[in-house]
């Protein structure tokens, strides 16, 4: 999923979610659970099927204008992320 | 009253299984439900089951699962799983299929249902039907797995496996492919329960379980390098381990199930213990998880025996199952007969070698899991 222009969205099978006893954004799915990293709750955050990977991390790097490697992470994760079916 | 504090392994119950009934109109042999479901008829109301769901999503729980008997056959689902998505949990539906129908299931997605795991006992109808005790078992099962994907659920398929339907692993899953199961549990039954009674009815053979680790492990290669993503779940039959695994990740540590009555539980098999399970109806599910002797009597290390407390590994594997120590011993705290080092293991060697004889144990009808079946149990200790 490197190409900028492409619009993520978070597999239907997940469910993406704050748990407060958590302390941290959750995926569940059949019988299980992903503890996300504050990262990874961030990008997933801004998933919602209507901004471009592009769109997600301009926004991400207004709001942490002082993450070096910014963009290359937001990659990785993305990749990441659809390699375990979490998007599509 | 002073109340003893909760240990700092008891995390939040993160799980709630709720047994809605006992009720099922099938009879599997290797049902884990207790032998005396007779005893305790009376259900929870719906409002109890909000009540429940309320208090133990504040505490963190995060899965909620509507097991039996067969959830179904609660008048009340619909609403209980709309209370459950309201709250903010990921919603399971664990059922036989059976009273399943095209309109319910998506009435049940209108009101919140996350995904759906239907049983199969077999990948043939005349053994499913044997198995399950009924005629018509098998078809409504194929038709309600077809729509549960038919209308976009995440769907798990479940084969309790053992040495009936073990040899046919291959056809159970390239059944699960036709039927675009999303995940597969291939689990040898856990003797307890039902399946206690009827153990050397159903323990596969050690090569009957390694043929069927190996057909499954070569499934999943060639699922792999055709880039289907069925994820294929296989449950080694626990009675040819060397080592016993922590039950439950550990007894009050995770899971949190209620009974038909309202009785908490820290495992569904765990009735049968000699402790006083707390009743929801009594007591709040934080009094419970936090308070409640029979939550706390397994966390920590302090109720452990030789060859247990001295042992490197009792961490990882908290002594093995309770049940089972308690099932083939009569003591609840020693080491899990699983354990090569238990001085108990010749009852598991004695087993395997029953199972492994070839024309199978000395033959004894299977006892079926029915109403007039468990009336013999009803009333024993």
């Amino acid at each position: 999923m490197n190409d900028l222009n492409r619009i993520p969205q978070i597999n239907p099978h997940y469910r993406f979610q704050f748990e407060k006893a958590q302390n941290c954004y959750v995926l569940l799915y059949p019988e299980g659970m992903v503890k996300l990293n504050p990262s990874a709750g961030e990008i997933l955050s801004r998933v919602d099927g209507q901004q471009s990977v592009g769109e997600i991390i301009a926004a991400l790097q207004a709001q942490f204008p002082d993450a070096p490697g910014l963009a290359d992470d937001v990659l990785a994760f993305m990749s990441d992320a659809e390699s375990k079916n979490w998007l599509k | 009253m002073m109340l003893p504090d909760v240990p700092e392994s008891a995390g939040p119950p993160l799980w709630l299984l709720a047994e809605l009934t006992y009720r099922c109109p099938l009879q599997c042999p290797y049902c884990s439900n207790p032998l005396d479901l007779q005893k305790d008829a009376t259900e929870l109301s719906t409002a109890d089951w909000i009540r429940v769901f309320g208090q133990a999503r504040e505490m963190g729980a995060a899965q909620l699962g509507f097991s039996g008997g067969e959830p179904l056959v609660r008048r009340d689902l619909t609403e209980l799983i709309r209370a459950g998505r309201e709250l903010g949990y990921y919603s399971n539906l664990i059922t036989s299929g059976i009273g399943l129908t095209e309109r319910k299931i998506a009435a049940f997605r209108e009101a919140g249902l996350d995904h759906i795991q239907v049983s199969f006992q077999a990948s043939d109808e005349e053994l499913n039907n044997w198995i399950a005790g009924s005629e018509k078992a098998f078809a409504q099962k194929l038709a309600m797995a077809r729509e549960v994907k038919a209308q976009n659920y995440p769907m798990v398929l479940n084969f309790v496996t053992h040495r009936h339907n073990i040899d046919q692993i291959d056809k159970i899953i390239e059944l699960c492919i036709e039927l675009k199961a999303d995940f597969v549990e291939l689990a040898t039954c856990k003797h307890y329960g039902w399946a206690w009674e009827n153990r050397d009815q159903l323990l596969p053979s050690r090569a009957q379980m390694e043929r069927a680790e190996a057909v499954t492990n070569r499934y999943r290669e060639q699922l792999a390098a055709a880039g289907n993503p069925m994820k294929l779940i296989f449950v080694t039959p626990d009675y040819y381990e060397s080592y016993p695994v922590a039950c439950m990740s550990g007894l009050g540590r995770v899971f949190l199930t209620i009974t038909p009555d309202g009785t908490a539980l820290p495992c569904h098999s765990a009735r049968i213990l000699p402790l006083n399970f707390p009743n929801v109806k009594d007591h709040s599910i934080e009094s419970i998880w936090q308070h409640a002797e029979a939550f706390n009597h397994f966390r920590g290390n302090d109720w452990m025996q030789e060859p247990c407390a001295s042992c490197e590994r009792k961490d990882e594997d908290r002594g093995g199952c309770r049940c089972q120590a308690f099932m083939m011993t009569g003591d609840m705290h020693v080491t899990d007969p699983l354990c090569v080092k238990s001085p108990h293991h010749g009852q598991i060697i004695e087993a395997q070698q029953r199972a492994a004889e070839p024309a199978g144990p000395v033959e004894k009808p299977l006892l079926f899991r029915n109403m007039k079946n468990a009336a013999r149990f009803t009333g024993k200790p």
